[in-house]
Formats: structure tokens, sequence, C-alpha cells
């Protein structure tokens, strides 16, 4: 993905804002200033632990938007249904896709429905995009990022990939493991509204917190120090992980973000973000310190330091 | 979490550093045998906690690295085929066959996937055999890759199949066993070990007597080891106070899984299903005595006389030194073709790809880090 984006897109369409590497493109559009998303969805099992399809297409998006530091305002949907998809199955994403919308306080105000042949399809593909307004001053984006930055992470990570996956595999745990999918504006909005001078926000999606890391590092010429210490998982979340040989850096999750901030901000803004529901575990990660570029170092709870690496293709299960 | 948390203690790790240090006189070899230990030393960096007279080797117990290539080929012509559907592990997904005419669809299961071959990750040959179920006009074929730690659950997938009459079942069998690869490690001229790790979920399974006479015979200190930080500090001290003190016994650190006598209704499926081999090691070569097949009751379930496949041998990378590192012998950094012809995404071997490989362990948490900091401008 990160090749492709490399390789193929951004040579071809490269303009200022795609360029910025952000979740979404910042705009002035006539005097206003707003952010730009899309995103698509395709997920199988169309519904796990905590949400299905239709939350990750709200949620999804509106996140992007809101680590923009813009307020998720109106989105388009675009449907793909495969033929001979049960109506009750449309009828209990789009309900949850209201829900969803109703919860981050958004309009759905434009959309599209195709249906392709039996086979082409996997049920339900569903493209989302949204625009948000920018009401503040500040430049949120990768190059803002400098060293001496704290980098502040919101919540426990991995709920989502375990959900998925074990819902995908048919694996059972003791406890339900359910996804961590939720919107990401109230956080962000806390921070802005206290005046936090924030430098760059970005959602953990897939790829973990890793890749999120490392993105931004290559785009900022820095290198993230992080500590283990500062990294919360979930008891059944790391069970899962030791079962099956997973690492939860690299897990997916839909309702957790890192913030930039400079360093004596952090304090301030970990209380902020504890006040929040949604980010009520948040912690300080770790600091961005002076190169190698796109480099993420980890230092483990035995006081070493290693490097944490992007993923090459999907985490697989080890065989013992 | 129960059972982790408190075997990555950092005081409790301290206190073991201290406790090394405080004995060791003069520089030591000692080898991990499996490659989740060596995954969990190099992820914790505890080779670099240790002083400078211990020495860390890299040992062979990686069930995806030393899986021969010609078997991985026959991997990828069975996945090929029609009407099959090849259930494996996901760890050997990535491991790169040879280039050979009959792998037409690529050179690892994930080529033949995307080339619309039916491969699929499971958890458990057991789920195999219930796809096998479910599918009864597909051939169903798992592959029975690793050590005396997966050969129960292999040999009880064969077993229930009989038993059940799964008869479009089949296991394509490349095991191996621990004892004779360090046998053949010991007995090399140029050996340097001088105290093993053993592999604990291995002796879970074996339990430890066999390991008895090889350390009277070489005069090695062989200490059953867990994978936790806290195991491997405890079973490195374990390992050096025996060689301090001349001593070459067989110890248990990972006693909280480990029994002397091991799993013995394992240890009887599995000498029902299965017979002793001689096995070929992918970077090694032959070792006699060191694998597992199928016995003549069980032969039905064996994929490679299903499928009818030829007996050749293959050519790997000459540039390739797995066989060194897997033996202890040259670290990853030691490769010429490492970080540049050889990376996950483009692997001239397999330690490159596996979860539990060496290469691959040294790529992700120290690749950038040697390059930059430790002879550059440092942490």
């Amino acid at each position: 993905m990160h090749e492709l984006l490399e390789g193929l897109l951004l040579p071809s369409f490269g303009n200022e804002a795609l360029l910025e590497r952000h979740d979404g493109a910042t705009l002035n559009i006539s005097g206003a200033k707003l952010a730009f998303t899309t995103d698509s969805y395709v997920v199988r099992p169309l519904f796990f632990p905590g949400g299905d399809i239709g939350t990750l297409a709200i949620h999804g998006t509106v996140n992007d938007l809101a680590m923009c530091g813009a307020r998720p305002l109106y989105l388009s949907l675009a449907l793909i249904l495969e033929e001979g998809l049960p109506m009750e199955t449309l009828r209990r994403v789009v309900e949850s896709m209201r829900a969803s919308a109703a919860v981050a306080n958004v309009q759905l105000v434009t959309g599209d429905t195709k249906v392709v042949d039996q086979g082409k399809g996997d049920g339900i593909f569903i493209n989302t995009a949204g625009i948000g307004a920018i009401e503040h001053g500040i430049s949120i984006s990768p190059r803002n990022v400098r060293p001496g930055d704290a980098i502040l992470l919101s919540g426990d990570i991995g709920r989502h990939g375990i959900a998925i996956m074990a819902t995908r595999e048919g694996l059972s745990f003791e406890n339900a493991i359910a996804s961590d999918c939720a919107t990401l504006w109230e956080p962000v909005k806390a921070l802005l509204d206290a005046g936090v001078e924030v430098h760059c926000l970005r959602d953990l999606t897939r790829g973990g917190l890793s890749s999120a890391l490392i993105e931004i590092a290559e785009s900022a010429g820095v290198r993230c120090a992080i500590n283990e210490a500062g990294i919360r998982v979930r008891e059944e979340v790391a069970g899962a992980c030791e079962v099956l040989g997973l690492d939860p850096l690299y897990l997916a999750n839909e309702g957790r973000f890192v913030a930039f901030v400079p360093e004596q901000e952090a304090e301030r803004a970990v209380v902020i973000l504890r006040n929040v529901d949604v980010s009520s575990e948040a912690t300080c990660l770790g600091q961005v310190v002076n190169g190698p570029a796109g480099l993420v170092t980890l230092r483990t709870q035995l006081g070493t330091e290693r490097m944490v690496d992007m993923l090459s293709g999907e985490q697989l299960p080890r065989i013992c | 979490m129960k059972y982790v948390d408190e075997y990555r203690d950092p005081e409790a790790a301290q206190q073991y550093l201290a406790a090394i240090r405080g004995i060791v006189t003069r520089p030591w070899t000692i080898m991990e045998i499996c490659g989740g230990q060596t995954h969990s030393i190099v992820k914790y960096g505890i080779d670099e906690l240790l002083p400078n007279e211990i020495t860390l080797a890299h040992g062979p117990g990686c069930p995806v690295c030393v899986t021969p290539v010609e078997v991985i080929d026959k991997a990828l012509q069975i996945a090929a085929q029609p009407n099959v559907i090849f259930c494996s592990f996901g760890d050997m997904l990535r491991v790169p066959g040879s280039i050979h005419p009959a792998n037409a669809n690529g050179s690892d299961l994930f080529s033949v996937k995307a080339a619309g071959g039916d491969v699929r990750i499971v958890y458990s040959p057991m789920d195999a055999v219930k796809i096998a179920q479910q599918n009864p006009d597909k051939r169903v074929v798992f592959f029975a890759v690793g050590f005396e730690t997966t050969a129960p659950a292999n040999a009880m997938s064969v077993h229930y199949a009989k038993q059940n009459r799964v008869s479009n079942y089949s296991v394509l069998v490349s095991h191996v066993l621990v004892p004779p690869a360090m046998e053949a490690i010991l007995a090399s001229p140029t050996n340097c070990v001088q105290g093993f790790l053993a592999a604990g979920h291995v002796c879970t399974v074996m339990g430890y007597t066999e390991y008895q006479p090889i350390a009277a015979k070489y005069r090695v200190p062989i200490v059953v080891t867990g994978f936790e930080p806290l195991d491997l500090l405890q079973g490195i001290y374990m390992c050096l106070l025996q060689l301090e003190q001349g001593r070459c016994e067989v110890e248990n650190q990972y006693s909280r899984s480990v029994r002397r006598e091991g799993n013995q209704p394992a240890q009887q499926l599995v000498a029902k299903v299965f017979r002793v081999v001689n096995r070929k090691w992918r970077g090694i070569g032959e070792i006699s005595h060191s694998g597992l097949g199928l016995t003549a009751d069980y032969a039905d379930f064996d994929a490679e006389l299903r499928f009818g496949l030829s007996q050749y041998r293959a050519q790997e990378d000459s540039e390739c030194i797995s066989g060194l590192i897997m033996q202890g012998a040259k670290k990853p950094q030691a490769c010429t073709a490492y970080d540049n012809r050889c990376t996950p995404d483009h692997p001239l071997g397999a330690p490159m790809v596996s979860s539990e490989g060496a290469c691959a362990a040294y790529y992700r948490y120290r690749r950038l880090r040697n390059k930059n900091l430790v002879e550059g401008s440092g942490v």
C-alpha cells in the first residue's frame, strides 16, 4: 500500500494538498477552511463484536476529518451491493450508519447505489466521503512535527484487529473482545477548545500504531522514540496475541489516535484527553527526536531499545 | 497479564543479570535452540544486556526455515492443482520455493493463492480435517511441518481422518526432530557451542530424558528453557553456572510447563502415526534419523504418494548462508545479501520470512538501528 502510494499515486496526482500525506486534504475555498476526505470499506465479516461495516464507514471518515482538526459536517454514501444480499442485512447496516451518524453529529447529504452480479462483490462495499469545517488557526500536519514534541496515545490498542480476526476465523475467547470503533472528534475538539497547540494527529487504523508512527516519522523527517510502558493493551487482547503470535503494535484500531504536541503541553493535554470517555486511558507514549528520518524506536521495559518496523504484508499466525 | 507480566519484570531481570555478571569468569558460547527464543532475545535485547563474555548463538529451531526447498516446491505444485484446498499454518505462505519449471504460478504459496489456488491459513490441522469433511468433492491437503511440538496435533488429524474415513484428507509431511540436529552441530569440527538452551515447547511434548545421552557424550550442559525474558535469563544463568562449575547436566528451567517424561499420550499418538526417518534440513543437508514420516498404517494419507510427486534436487540461491546462521556459525549481518538482495519482501532464504527466523528478527528489530545509530550518531 505504502509502495503504491509513493510509487504510483503521488507521482501521478501530486499536488500541494495530496503531498501533505495526511488523513484528509485541507482546502481553502472562498475564504472557508475545509477538510475533505474519502475512504472505502471492505470488511469480512460484515458484523463483528462492537460494530459492523456501517459503523466503520461512518466513524472512519468522521475520524479522518477529526485528524485534520475539522468539525465533521457532511458525508456522502456510496453503496456497492452484491446481488442476492438479504434485505435484512442491508437494513441492519443502514441502521448502524444512522445511529453512528447521529452520535458523530454528521448528516448524510448525497449518495449512490450500484448492484453487482453475484460473486462479484463481498456482500456490501461502502464508500463514504466527508467534509468538515476547520474553525481554528492551527495547522495540523505531519510537517509540523518537530524534535521535542511529545507523542500521546489516546488509549489501549489492538481491540479492533482481534475482534475482526476472532470473528473471521471462528476463534472463541472466554470473553468476546469488542472493537474499539468510535468517533474521535470529541477528544480532538477538547484539545483544540483548550488551546493546546496540536502539531499533528493520526488515527490508528490498518497497520496499527507502528505504521502510523513510521509514516509520520518519514513525512516529518524525524525519529519517534516511544516507551513500551506507555502502551496499554487489554488483558484479553494481550492473551489472544500471545496465543496467535501477533504483535499488538501492528493490530488495527478504529477508535484510537496519536497526537503530537509541544513537550510543555504534554501533561495538560493528557489530562484533557482523560476527561473524554473515548480517550480516558490516554498516555504519554514518547518523544520526537532528531533523525534518522522515518525511524521509530521502542524502549522496552527491560531498558533496551529496538526499532519498530513497517510490517511486510499481513501479520500471520505462527506455527508454535 | 497472568503468566506473562511476571516473566517480563524489569527488576527481576536486573537481579538475574547481576547474578550472571557475578559468576562469569571467561568467554562462553551458548546456543538457544528455538526460533521463538531467538525472537524474544532480539526483541527484548537480552543479548545486549549480557556481559561481553557470553555469546548467544542462534540455533536451528525454526520449523519454517528448515523445511527443505523441495518440499516447499511440492506444496506449491499441489496447491496449484484444481479441486485442491491446500491448508497451512500462516507462517509457511511466504517461504520461497526454488525456481523450478513446475512452479509456474510463482515462488510462494501467496503467489499460488493470488493466481487462483485455494490456499487457506488454518490454526490447527483439525480445522483442515473439518474443511475436508465440509468439501467431500475436493482434495484437502494439510502442510504438516514443524518440530516435536506440532507433531501430536498433526498426528491427531491423520488418526482422526482414518478413524472417520475422511478419505479426501492427506498431509504433506516434513517433520523434524531436535536431538539429532543438536548432535549434528556438536559433531561438526567447527562447532563453537558449549551449552544449550533446549526448546521449552518441544520438551513440553517430549520431556527431556533424550537429552541426557547428548549432554554426557559431548560434555555440554543443556537447560530446558522457556520463551519470556526472565525464562531466558534464568536459563542462561543455569547454563552458565554449569559451565563455570564444569558440570554437564540436563536441567529444567521451564518447570511450569515441562515434566521429565513429557506428555506421554501425545508421544504415544506420534509413535503410532509417525516413524523416524532421515530428513534433509534446508541449508544444512540430510541428517540421519532426524525427521518423521507416516507409518505404513497411515501411508494412505501421504499427499506425496497421492499426488505422485517425483523426487528431485532443487538449486538454491548460493549467496544465502541460512545453514551457517541456523547452526550458530554466523550472525545474519554477516551475510552479504542481508538487507540488500535479501529482505522480507524479496527473501533469498526462509529465515528472512519466518516469524521464528533469525534473519527476520535482526531485520525487524535492529536493521535501521544498527545502520544509523550504533555505527552513526548513537542512541
